[in-house]
């Protein structure tokens, strides 16, 4: 595999099926089934390649790895890629849950459907080079320019308030995102170099990490989101196609985690440290906050895009915990929420195609007509709810002992979490799915379809695996993470005896 | 052989859930019931090799890697011991009874083979939540059993009530499971581990001694609390004990077991008297090493057991539907547990435990087969004068009855399975050290006198008296087939022989040699000799209520039918309270869930709504209106704006970079 440039060619293998899109004329059915299957085919073997850096992945190794340099921009810029632990599975994250976006706007779109499958090529590469990136600004341009296809695939297939929605979540980033850039200049003038490894290497005065930490987190507590910026996130999951949504809950959502680890913890340690407590507060009120708030929605996706905000705030937590369960749990809570989130998002899909609405009063008793779909629903729900025995659990049950070893104040009032996500899912669960089938509109409604078993049964064996078995995961991560919390560690002892010697100088 | 045990029950539960409609629902019943057989015996022997055989044969049975991170270390492992023994004995055996008779009881409903999934699937959880070797796989059992509980309460999801009795009992069982998983975190901070074999190693030396250096050193920051050892313990196990007091539908948490008789009366048999519902007594009992380190936590558990011990007896008295009267009652014995366990008497609490499983057990599915006579009907003022009609029914009630009374003749070993475990307690509360035995005690002799009360008043209410069904209903009763009556046989023995066959075992002469250290008592906690010792009348006292009870259902039920309408007319206050459950379930609606959904909508619509939006983005948005409107199109509106400006700040960016190279 040495000399196989594995990371770019994953990065920018969707790029080809554009390209072939392109050429294929979308006047016909038959031409229609052409790009839809382009697309398909495309993806999925994207994803194929992409689990050759999982199988040539040393689990032992904390560093970078399939590491490509080459110059950029003249010289200027060095074109930089690689993975480690921390980020390795965001990227087979990302390629695992392309085909299921495919094929999830198969049939609901019509409109423009060319532009709609290059659009989710083009958000795929951008996705996985944010994770691939070991240039700062590179990694910049991947993580700002993957939301104009976003922005796009909202604003064209979205519902009736689209621009709303759009222009909200334009609004929120942009003022992220402008601090951010601020920040990486900054960083630039201080460190001299955009490398993320040199970055990490590098040690960052106090005070401006300080500064530095509080402009990262204005973008990623918006890419989260957190608890106040998270308005943004209701909006564009309601008037989304389903297939934005999946890529909305699954993967962007993660950006901002992601980012988390990768800056703010791993680059400004000490800031961390110190504004943990800012992280950890907004993070309760999430929890509790959100939670409530979707014990109330009268729509569906509503409801769950504010429990992802809720469970956001789980990873956010768990991050800045900053010990082995805190941090592993955080990452393994993305994946799995990837998962989980991913599979709600389609059930939801799959009763607003049969029936255009997704208010929770124009349901209930599907189980008499739906019993397949019941049951993927249920699994789901108590995944979501965090029941041992699905993935759902395990990154909740770490981050929530991180925190606990953290801070038993915010471990107490988070895990409260647990006991209002039971009550709005299984709410919502009952006024879907129980009760006698009354309705006459619904009576007709047929159960899963062959390709709705395609995109929900893989995702439930996945859920109940890496939930009895998450294994695989931690073993890839543990390394790195492992590498993570000893740094952390040691350059917050060593601020505190360059703190102490300061003070005893005076 | 404990892999069969242990997963058995799960692979008769895939095959009756994914191919119960391939292969009917005959093959469903057969498949599951057979499995289920062949684990009971297989736990029987489990149970005779290890606990009943002189050498010591614990062990742990490794399977699969679960959870690595850090310093915690999780695998699926099985711990065998004479305390798991007991349990798959308990668990198994009253499932495959249960699995059996379930095939006549559900005979006319259509969904037989996702009923017993369901059963299957439960039956696999109990089993992981009582081989565990660990706390996390014993939470991944425990919140295991709470879905199938959910499930098989909300198993007629047509019905509204029982929709909403299913989530009131995983979301009341989620309180308590709030409070499990954070002394899960503590025992893991203050011992390092979850697994039970580290963590008793380190509890054994764990209390430093009086005046030792670093007696008070801060372990655990609690809430604001800095803890020293001792007093971190006792919140761990105080945490723990109320993820016990949700699954044991114990005082303040019991709300949830009254109406999960919503779900079809083998399943209360199964999981909401013999099983589930002892796991709390369960978790307690095989943490005992920690909770013994504890004497503030141990005197929490006896007063939460005696309160609810009599607190369920005083409205078992006055309830109408036959079977939240046995609800109540198992709510009731599930209190006489925790203060044994309380009071350091494990194994008398073990033992009611498995006593009860057989009496229990035995009463519900003998209320299942009177049910099943009168044509569904289950409130008891519309029975009486079954006797004749449904004769192997009341024998086998009259059975449990007794059990349950715990009729037998003190000072002998002559006496029913309640006579040994129960009166076991009651003495034990009397000898007891603890601050609060005085109270159990009394608690305890009270809520006997109520339970023999409501017991007879039971069997005299529904197969005594003149019939007071209509006559169409009374014309069609008839006793059940074999097939629901030979598990009744079954138990029945059970009923009537587990006390006098094991009482010197679980708690008397072979107590050391039966539990080889798996309850572990302090040293100088001998309440396994006392409790011989009382004085004559505490010996007879629990046999004296217990033939006041039974006198007194006799009289106002046989003797005089008036008296029970006049004395409710009289203290109608009083009788209102105690039919209402001390409004309980009002109290919380009110504290609880009412401020919570409009909490939820305050937040929602004026918090992100009016404060969050309306000064966010909205705002924003209303100044930049003109953009706004100009942006009609959003592909040519500020989406282009946007990849405009962040375009021109990579520029810059990058020419500055390029700039700063050339330096």
């Amino acid at each position: 595999m040495d000399g196989m440039p594995i990371l770019s060619l994953v990065t920018f293998l969707p790029l080809v099926g554009v390209l072939v899109i392109l050429f294929i004329n979308d006047e016909t059915e038959a031409a229609k089934r052409n790009v839809r299957m382009v697309a398909l085919l495309t993806t999925i073997f994207t994803f194929l390649v992409s689990l050759m850096i999982w199988v040539g992945f040393e689990n032992s190794n904390p560093g970078f790895q399939f590491v490509e340099e080459a110059e950029w921009l003249g010289g200027g810029l060095t074109y930089r890629m690689g993975v480690d632990g921390i980020s390795m599975l965001f990227v087979i994250l990302t390629t695992f849950l392309m085909p299921f976006c495919i094929l999830a706007g198969w049939e609901s779109v019509t409109k423009r459907l060319k532009a709609y499958m290059i659009a989710f090529l083009i958000l795929e590469t951008l996705m996985i080079g944010v994770f691939t990136a070991l240039d700062i600004v590179l990694f910049y341009v991947f993580f700002e320019a993957g939301l104009i296809p976003m922005f796009i695939i909202i604003g064209v297939w979205g519902g009736a308030r689209r621009v709303y929605a759009s222009f909200k979540f334009f609004l929120y980033t942009l003022f992220g995102s402008v601090l951010m850039l601020i920040a990486i200049m900054a960083m630039y003038w201080e460190a001299g170099t955009t490398s993320i490894p040199a970055l990490l290497a590098y040690d960052f005065p106090p005070q401006m990490q300080f500064w530095l930490w509080l402009a990262f987190f204005a973008s990623f507590a918006v890419k989260m989101p957190m608890w106040p910026v998270h308005t943004w996130l209701p909006d564009a999951h309601v008037e989304a196609p389903t297939a934005g949504s999946v890529i909305l809950a699954g993967v962007l959502l993660k950006l901002g985690g992601y980012g988390f680890i990768r800056f703010s913890l791993s680059m400004f340690p000490v800031a961390s440290a110190e504004l943990a407590w800012l992280v950890f507060a907004l993070s309760c009120i999430a929890i509790i906050y959100t939670s409530l708030v979707a014990l109330m929605q009268e729509d569906m996706k509503k409801l769950i895009a504010y429990s992802s905000v809720a469970h956001m705030g789980f990873v956010t937590m768990g991050i800045f915990a900053a010990n082995e369960q805190g941090l592993q749990g955080a990452i393994f809570q993305m994946l799995s929420h990837g998962l989980v989130s991913a599979a709600l998002f389609i059930c939801v899909g799959v009763i607003y195609d049969r029936m255009h609405t997704r208010e929770i009063a124009a349901y209930g008793g599907l189980v008499h007509n739906m019993p397949k779909y019941a049951l993927v629903f249920m699994l789901f729900t108590m995944a979501n709810v965090g029941l041992p025995g699905t993935s759902g659990f395990v990154g909740e049950f770490l981050t929530l002992m991180g925190m606990f070893r953290a801070n038993t104040w915010f471990a107490f009032f988070a895990t409260s979490g647990v006991i209002l996500s039971a009550c709005y899912a299984l709410w919502l669960y009952r006024r879907v799915i129980f009760g006698a089938l009354e309705k006459e509109s619904l009576k007709a409604l047929l159960d899963l379809s062959g390709r709705e078993k395609a995109m929900l049964y893989p995702l439930a064996a996945l859920t109940i695996f890496f939930g009895v078995y998450p294994a695989p995961v931690f073993d890839v991560i543990g390394a790195s993470v492992d590498a993570l919390v000893t740094n952390y560690d040691a350059a917050n002892e060593a601020a505190k005896a360059a703190m102490n010697i300061a003070l005893n100088a005076k | 052989m404990y892999h069969a045990i242990v997963f058995l029950p799960l692979l008769g539960a895939i095959v009756a859930g994914f191919g119960g409609r391939a292969i009917g629902a005959k093959a469903s019943e057969y498949v599951t019931s057979g499995f289920m057989v062949i684990a009971a015996v297989l736990s029987w022997i489990a149970f005779l090799t290890v606990a009943m055989a002189h050498e010591d044969h614990s062990t742990t049975v490794q399977v699969m890697r679960w959870i690595q991170v850090g310093s915690l270390d999780v695998n699926w492992a099985f711990r065998i011991d004479t305390l798991t023994a007991v349990m798959l004995v308990v668990v198994n055996t009253v499932s495959t009874l249960v699995h059996i008779y379930s095939i006549g009881y559900m005979h006319h409903d259509p969904h037989r083979p996702r009923f017993f999934a369901y059963l299957s699937l439960f039956t696999f959880a109990m089993l992981m939540l009582v081989t565990s070797d660990n706390l996390v796989q014993m939470f991944f059992g425990w919140e295991g059993v709470g879905l199938a509980s959910y499930l098989l309460i909300g198993f007629w999801f047509k019905k509204p009530s029982a929709n909403s009795a299913a989530m009131k009992a995983f979301i009341v069982n989620r309180v308590g499971d709030f409070g499990f998983a954070l002394g899960i975190f503590g025992v893991f901070v203050l011992f390092g581990s979850v697994n039970f074999d580290t963590i008793f190693a380190n509890a054994a030396t764990y209390l430093p001694t009086e005046g030792a250096e670093g007696s008070t050193d801060t372990v655990l920051t609690f809430l604001g609390y800095s803890l020293d050892k001792s007093h971190a313990v006792t919140v761990v196990c105080l945490l723990l004990f109320m993820g016990a007091m949700g699954k044991s539908a114990q005082f303040l948490l019991h709300t949830w077991l009254p109406d999960a008789m919503e779900g079809p009366t083998p399943v209360s048999a199964l999981i909401h008297a013999a099983t589930m519902v002892t796991a709390g007594v369960f978790l307690v009992a095989r943490m005992s090493p920690v909770f013994e380190l504890s004497q503030t936590a141990l005197t929490f558990v006896v007063i939460i057991g005696a309160t609810t011990a009599f607190f369920a007896a005083t409205v078992g008295l006055v309830q109408n539907d036959i079977k939240r009267v046995i609800a109540y009652s198992t709510c009731s014995q599930l209190g006489y547990m925790f203060v044994a366990l309380g009071l350091g008497a494990y194994g008398a609490a073990v033992f009611h435990l498995f006593t009860h499983a057989f009496f229990k057990a035995l009463l519900f599915l003998g209320a299942g087969s009177v049910i099943h006579a009168v044509s569904d009907e289950q409130d008891m003022r519309r029975m009486g004068g079954l006797r004749k009609l449904i004769p192997t029914t009341y024998w086998m009630m009259i059975i449990g009855t007794v059990a349950l009374t715990g009729v037998g003749i003190p000072g002998t070993l002559l006496g029913t399975a309640g006579f040994f475990s129960k009166d076991a307690i009651i003495e034990s509360a009397f000898v007891a050290q603890n601050p609060a035995a005085g109270y159990a005690f009394v608690m305890l002799v009270v809520a006997a006198l109520f339970t023999s009360f409501y017991s007879w008043r039971l069997i005299f209410m529904t197969f005594h008296g003149k019939p007071r069904a209509t006559a169409d209903v009374m014309h069609h009763v008839h006793d059940s087939p074999p097939v629901m009556l030979v598990p009744l046989f079954i138990l029945a023995v059970g009923a009537l022989l587990a006390g006098f066959v094991f009482h010197d075992y679980f708690f008397g002469h072979h107590y050391a040699e039966f539990w080889k250290g798996a309850l572990f008592t302090l040293p100088d906690n001998n309440i396994v000799e006392e409790f011989h010792n009382v004085p004559f009348l505490v010996k007879w006292s629990a046999t004296i209520v217990m033939l006041l009870g039974l006198l007194g259902a006799w009289y106002m039920y046989i003797r005089s039918p008036q008296t029970p309408v006049s004395l409710a007319r009289d203290h109608n206050g009083l009788y209102k309270f105690l039919l209402n459950k001390w409004y309980f379930d009002e109290l919380y609606d009110f504290l609880f869930v009412r401020p919570a959904k409009r909490l939820g909508s305050f937040l929602w619509k004026r918090g992100d709504g009016w404060l969050i939006d309306g000064f966010g983005p909205n705002n924003i948005a209303a100044r930049v209106s003109g953009l706004a409107q100009r942006a009609v199109k959003v592909q040519t509106g500020f989406l282009y704006h946007y990849a405009f400006a962040m375009l021109i700040g990579v520029a810059a960016l990058v020419t500055w970079i390029m700039l700063g190279g050339i330096h």
